[in-house]
């Protein structure tokens, strides 16, 4: 942020807000990491309409979902919902 | 490009850009969060939302950061369908004096259970009989979660909140949840529709249908919420899938007056042998502990035969004849 923040008597009584909130990484709140194997993935894209965070991405040019562990935080619905048990859910230590 | 045009791959809805951007501060596993992430993928060009106050509004629009990528305008609690019908009313004007270059702009209007069962609901009937072209969609998250869980007009039979506490005096709310979207059909409203995020082709395409609809539109979304539920948050996409399996909040979607069910319900009627018992659903749901405790066999007996005899009441609405498993 290259500007200083307004803070709540300077800024115009209807507030606007300014900024993207993709600026504002909600990543580290997880405790468990989904983590994939590609092997069983079929590429159906489920987790990627599912996910209430937008954290799942999909890439048509490289036939293939990615993971965005900036915004993912962790609640495991794409886990829970994968038809082929292709995510799981893994304590962060454990992932890595 | 009309409903039958438009690609409802589950890739092409993928590959859409968002327009409810990540890094709202949503709980893990929101239900709402899924719910607007569909609908605003599913809109059809320039659309401009007003939301009343509630959980999604509060956790996407904290100062400085916003997650929406479209207009939005915030409102107070009871006037989101107001505030809708004024937006409606400039933008007619504008085009009259030729200062919109769109063809169409929707506005979608959006609010909680509380800020339409409740406080919402004079504005919302005043704004569909006023005829504005507009879609209010209702996510339904069954209390008031962004205060701290108290009771709604929405919150079903039998539910624990904090203002509807689960004790020896009351096993949790003791009425019923209000019938909003029939509330809604009677108002002669040209369309009319309640769906399931776990069935997200249908809730899409009752979207784009309220958005192409001349007049009024109104949506009613099941939202689970696992902070107000106490429930996983893995399993709010599995809550409202067996919602609708066991008949608690059936989808279906009525044009001009005539009801019809939509494809998963319909399917349950087709083959009553389907629909999964009301215990299915409460199970897991904490809110709902109480009702498994021998003391309260009556209660999960009662939450079954109304469940029963609202789902009669709809197939008998939709001219189906009711089938017995």
């Amino acid at each position: 942020m290259t500007h200083h923040n307004k803070n709540w008597k300077e800024i115009a009584p209807a507030g606007v807000c300014s900024k993207s909130s993709i600026g504002f990484l909600t990543g580290d709140w997880k405790t468990y990491t989904p983590v994939r194997d590609p092997e069983k993935c079929t590429r159906c894209v489920l987790c990627v309409i599912f996910c209430p965070d937008g954290a799942i991405k999909w890439h048509p040019e490289k036939n293939d979902i990615e993971f965005d562990y900036n915004f993912c935080k962790g609640c495991g619905i794409c886990a829970n919902q994968c038809p082929t048990n292709a995510i799981t859910m893994r304590l962060e230590q454990e992932s890595k | 490009m009309t409903t039958q045009e438009w690609k409802f791959t589950a890739k092409d809805i993928a590959e859409k850009p968002d327009l409810f951007l990540a890094g709202h501060r949503a709980c893990a596993g929101c239900g709402p969060a899924t719910v607007f992430r569909m609908i605003m993928k599913a809109t059809r060009g320039p659309t401009i939302v007003t939301e009343a106050t509630g959980c999604m509004e509060v956790v996407s629009s904290i100062y400085p950061y916003t997650s929406w990528a479209v207009p939005w305008l915030h409102t107070a609690f009871e006037t989101s369908a107001s505030n809708a019908s004024g937006i409606e009313a400039a933008l007619k004007i504008m085009k009259k004096k030729g200062r919109l270059n769109h063809e169409h702009v929707d506005v979608i209007a959006f609010a909680g259970d509380g800020g339409t069962y409740d406080i919402g609901i004079q504005a919302l009937s005043g704004a569909v009989e006023r005829g504005h072209d507009f879609l209010f969609v209702l996510y339904d998250n069954e209390a008031y979660m962004n205060t701290g869980i108290q009771r709604s007009g929405g919150t079903p039979h039998g539910a624990a909140t904090t203002t509807s506490p689960a004790g020896k005096s009351i096993p949790g709310k003791l009425e019923y949840k209000k019938p909003i979207a029939d509330i809604m059909v009677a108002h002669n409203m040209p369309y009319v529709a309640t769906a399931s995020p776990y069935y997200w082709k249908d809730l899409m395409t009752k979207v784009r249908k309220g958005l192409e609809v001349e007049g009024p539109a109104f949506l009613h979304v099941f939202a689970p919420c696992p902070r107000g539920w106490r429930s996983d948050p893995a399993k709010s996409m599995e809550y409202s899938k067996l919602a609708v399996e066991s008949c608690v909040f059936p989808v279906w979607e009525s044009v001009n007056g005539h009801c019809q069910l939509s494809i998963p319900s319909k399917l349950i009627s087709l083959a009553p042998q389907k629909k999964r018992p009301v215990d299915e659903y409460l199970k897991g749901q904490g809110r709902f502990r109480h009702i498994f405790k021998p003391q309260n066999k009556k209660l999960l007996v009662d939450v079954q035969r109304m469940t029963d005899a609202r789902w009669e009441c709809l197939l008998r609405k939709c001219g189906e004849t009711p089938k017995t498993a």
